[in-house]
């Protein structure tokens, strides 16, 4: 990934960081410029908003076969969250076996290591869920 | 005026190694090796997680428990020995992920064992000459110990970060003295991925003179004696060398019980005085006086002396799992999975 693409997005990414549309109040993570549903009513009305962490799981699968920078983790979860602010998002699942995931779970984020650009490169950070203690 | 701890926070990863495992590969007496450190398990750090990703969990339990706009916070310096990068600051990230950018100051601090500590006194020279309202000190670390080599018996991960400020301390540092030399027993030379030391040459021209003449030092620079204090808390590189200083100075074991949390999770360097001392103040009330002396090799050792204050009830300390929770939520693994998730196995290059 390009340095300046994955440094765009680490206002979301490390504070769960999206936006609010002033105009119908619907939430989007990651943040939008204009409301999906709005439109052009919505412009110069969005609102930055800090979604506080804490969802629940919509659905999830468990991921065998990884990428090569995943090798160290597998088999790991990939879940779909529904955040308190009813925005959903997708997030991997840490700090459970994946036999002990049910849907509806409740989860909360935390801040962990997402990748690496090979050994020399940028290490990227962001958030991952887990159980909420 | 004081400079104290206006809040604390520390994190310690779940997973954990005994030290009978980590003797069964090497051919070692893995269970006495364990008996003769004091030290029941050590913490290993999952695959995702590195000293910047500890720093920043530590540095927001330690803002969950109060209501300070993190833009307050003038510095944030992160003190530990194994940075993820070389060059590139993890004290950045840390200001990024708990919202206290662009408006301050931030560094990476390196003493071996004892950076965290130091920047807990910066931080108390910035806030009481008022340069800043708040920094935040961190001591956080990933420590290796080569594969089969004493270490890596206790080179464990963990830190902890404390808001130091001079408004609405929980507990106030009434003194603070440091005592350093030139003594190499451990080091780390650039570019050699884990550390070398000086065997039995880390014990009593090391460790114990630095820190015995620092406590002294810090005695009658306080005016005290042993008996003056609730709670003590050392460096702890492993269960054996902070219990026997703590004797030589008088101390009691119901003293330093709370803080020597190395029995359970190893030797988290430049975090270990600084989880003690969180593990103090998770359970200290109104009035405790703490006596706290860090030390890091190269070498070093900086030492405080703390009166806990009514503020600690006003607080939100059950905010967060306290240390002792920390350390009970605990999953065991074996020798090859610590081998995985520290990075000991050749890959290749994604």
């Amino acid at each position: 990934m390009a340095i300046p693409r994955f440094w765009r997005e680490i206002q979301s990414r490390y504070n769960l960081i999206g936006t609010k549309c002033g105009s119908c109040g619907k939430v989007d993570f990651p943040p939008r410029a204009v409301c999906p549903t709005c439109g052009r009513r919505s412009v110069g009305k969005m609102e930055r908003l800090h979604l506080k962490g804490k969802g629940a799981v919509v659905t999830y699968t468990v991921i065998h076969d990884a990428p090569a920078q995943f090798e160290m983790q597998k088999p790991y979860v990939m879940a779909i969250i529904q955040m308190d602010e009813g925005v959903r998002l997708t997030s991997q699942l840490i700090d459970v076996k994946p036999e002990n995931v049910k849907i509806g779970m409740k989860v909360q984020a935390t801040f962990r290591k997402l990748g690496q650009e090979g050994e020399a490169g940028v290490i990227h950070y962001g958030y991952k869920f887990r159980p909420t203690a | 005026m004081k400079a104290g701890i206006v809040s604390y926070g520390g994190y310690i990863p779940r997973y954990r190694i005994r030290p009978k495992d980590i003797g069964v590969v090497w051919g070692a007496d893995g269970e006495a090796m364990g008996r003769g450190l004091n030290i029941r398990a050590k913490s290993v750090p999952g695959p995702d997680e590195d000293v910047i990703t500890i720093s920043v969990e530590a540095a927001r339990a330690c803002m969950a428990k109060v209501d300070i706009d993190p833009t307050e916070i003038g510095a944030i310096y992160v003190g530990s020995e194994s940075h993820p990068y070389a060059v590139k600051p993890t004290a950045t990230i840390v200001a990024e992920a708990i919202g206290s950018a662009p408006v301050l100051t931030a560094a990476d601090f390196e003493f071996a064992c004892k950076a965290g500590t130091a920047a807990m006194q910066t931080t108390m020279g910035l806030t009481l000459s008022k340069m800043m309202k708040y920094g935040l000190a961190i001591g956080s670390d990933t420590s290796q110990g080569a594969p089969g080599d004493a270490l890596e018996y206790s080179a464990s991960a963990g830190g902890a970060a404390l808001l130091i400020g001079t408004d609405r301390s929980v507990a106030d540092i009434s003194h603070t003295v440091s005592y350093t030399t030139d003594t190499p027993d451990f080091w780390r030379r650039e570019g050699q991925r884990y550390p070398s030391h000086g065997g039995r040459f880390t014990g009593e021209p090391a460790y114990f003179k630095h820190v015995v003449n620092c406590a002294q030092l810090l005695f009658k620079r306080a005016g005290t004696t042993a008996e003056d204090y609730d709670y003590a808390v050392f460096h702890q590189p492993n269960g054996k060398f902070p219990v026997r200083a703590a004797k030589q100075l008088g101390f009691k074991e119901p003293q330093i019980d709370a803080g020597l949390c190395v029995r359970d999770i190893g030797n988290t360097y430049s975090g270990a005085i600084m989880v003690g001392l969180c593990a103090i103040l998770d359970e200290a009330e109104a009035g405790d006086r703490i006596f706290a002396v860090g030390y890091g090799s190269g070498a070093g050792s900086d030492g405080f002396d703390l009166t806990v204050t009514d503020e600690i009830s006003k607080i939100r300390r059950d905010a967060t799992p306290s240390i002792k929770e920390m350390i009970a939520d605990q999953v065991f693994v074996d020798y090859a999975t610590y081998a995985k998730y520290r990075g000991k196995i050749l890959m290749r290059e994604a």
